[in-house]
């Protein structure tokens, strides 16, 4: 069958050419390829996944807010840069202030202040600032969030620090490289598949009981945020499918208008595309959204065990 | 994405334009691109090739893009920290049962005293406050990893997981299992 395993779909993209690979951050990765061969894809990845620490604050410089009055409430905020223009040198911490009474209430906006006012070449993505669209999620003060619905902590003692999604390949600056993430949740069939039409010839329907079942599940954004919480997939992130796209093919499995279902359990039915969840729970914890991919994992291990 | 797709069509209607297809009457040349643009092949991929000039940057930078930093930075947490404590607690238990059954089995062959008797004997020659640290400490990760389990077979049901919960019976669990293993220390 040949969606039998999410992971075979993964490993075939090994194959494909260097650019679509994700493995190439590391340039030996080929060579600790071709000697392991037969081993889980995770040895090489836990074994090079040491990531690249940035250069620590206090030795680099701090890019002052331009003009301060005496009544300005400065706050120091640390962001994690790296430019692929100068791809040898190291990622670092650059220190910005802010004075908080001419910035926004939320992160984004002293990012987008930092980039107007102050540092041009800070980059970070983003586009509805109101946390639908995702795009801005990143580590702040240690915890994924979105920064458009992360307030700055008012208290200006605290300098907040700024990282991209953890376990990430860093694109530039706060811009991490999601390929993988999206290619596992094209993996996963996120559409409607039906063999038969509607009964009624016009639209599938649904009891409004079923419909239920879908809430908490459809909101999400697929900022990835859950995703790169997660331990596990920091170590498994070729074959494990992560939080955001487990939660996705459960939306899918608890669908009542979908006849895939078998198809959609069978492929996930291998040791590694959804059994590599350990029920740490980073994922709910950290969810901007509030939704609980912990419970739409644990709901597709149970139908699992029940249904075989 | 989009610019993707869009330089994917540009290329494909470029490989259409073939000599012959010149002198194909101009409505059928438009029908035919516009069938081509309607089809959405599953395997889109293969019109991106590594060595052409315009991917080459994008090759290269993906060698040098550096890993964003993970355990270091991410924010201790009842959830996450708790389960690796679980990991660890089970990892050294186990290491010790099968080493101490291991250093068992050969202590005849290198004349080592490894009987309860002995081993009895020589604990209690101990200090009071290192025999108690010891207990406390082997007790621990036994109380800690079994009501740990108890929390895994809850959520095994999908049951207990809300991020209230979650916290409640973190914290619930470590405090049970420092008092259950200081019981079990001063028996």
């Amino acid at each position: 069958m040949a969606l039998r395993l999410a992971t075979r779909r993964l490993a075939l993209a090994q194959q494909a050419p260097k650019v679509f690979r994700r493995g190439m951050a590391t340039p030996t990765a080929s060579d600790t390829l071709a000697h392991t061969k037969g081993e889980p894809l995770s040895t090489i990845s836990e074994a090079t996944s040491a990531s690249r620490a940035p250069i620590p604050p206090s030795k680099t410089t701090t890019i002052k807010e331009p003009e301060t009055d005496p009544q300005a409430k400065i706050k120091t905020f640390h962001i994690y840069r790296w430019n692929p223009d100068e791809p040898t040198s190291k990622p670092k911490m650059q220190s910005y202030t802010l004075d908080l009474n001419k910035t926004g209430p939320m992160m984004l906006d002293a990012l987008i202040r930092i980039k107007n006012e102050v540092d041009p070449t800070l980059t970070f993505r983003r586009s509805c600032r109101e946390g639908i669209c995702g795009s801005c999620a990143m580590n702040i003060d240690g915890v994924n969030t979105l920064a458009c619905l992360c307030r700055i902590p008012t208290e200006t003692a605290k300098e907040s620090r700024i990282y991209p999604l953890p376990h990430t390949y860093v694109v530039k600056d706060l811009v991490p490289d999601l390929t993988q993430f999206y290619k596992q949740y094209k993996s996963i069939k996120p559409y409607l598949q039906r063999d038969t039409p509607p009964p009624d010839g016009r639209e599938n329907r649904q009891s409004k009981a079923d419909r239920r079942k879908l809430d908490g599940l459809y909101e999400c954004i697929l900022c990835a945020c859950c995703s790169t919480s997660c331990p596990s997939y920091w170590w498994n992130s070729e074959e494990y499918l992560g939080p955001a796209v487990l939660l996705q093919s459960y939306r899918w499995i608890a669908d009542s208008r979908d006849e895939k279902t078998a198809a959609r359990k069978d492929a996930l039915n291998n040791s590694m595309s959804l059994y590599r969840c350990h029920t740490i729970l980073n994922c709910s914890r950290t969810c901007p959204k509030g939704l609980n991919p912990a419970l739409a994992i644990a709901e597709i291990k149970k139908s699992m065990a029940f249904s075989s | 994405m989009l610019s993707q797709r869009i330089a994917q069509q540009t290329l494909r209607r470029l490989a259409l334009q073939n000599p012959a297809a010149r002198f194909v009457a101009p409505a059928a040349l438009a029908s035919r691109n516009a069938l081509v643009n309607q089809r959405r092949l599953a395997a889109t991929t293969s019109s991106m090739q590594e060595n052409q000039p315009n991917t080459e940057i994008l090759a290269k930078q993906r060698l040098a893009r550096p890993v964003s930093p993970h355990l270091s930075i991410y924010r201790p947490q009842i959830t996450w920290y708790g389960s690796i404590i679980n990991r660890i607690t089970g990892s050294l238990m186990s290491g010790t049962f099968y080493l101490f059954g291991a250093a068992y089995l050969a202590a005849p062959v290198f004349g080592w005293h490894l009987e309860t008797a002995t081993i009895a004997a020589a604990f209690a020659s101990w200090p009071v406050i290192l025999q108690f640290l010891t207990k406390v400490v082997f007790g621990w990760q036994f109380t800690y990893h079994t009501f740990n389990g108890v929390r895994h077979l809850m959520w095994d049901t999908a049951s207990g997981i809300t991020n209230k919960a979650v916290n409640q019976t973190g914290w619930f669990v470590m405090g049970l299992s420092t008092v259950s293993a200081v019981a079990l220390a001063l028996l």
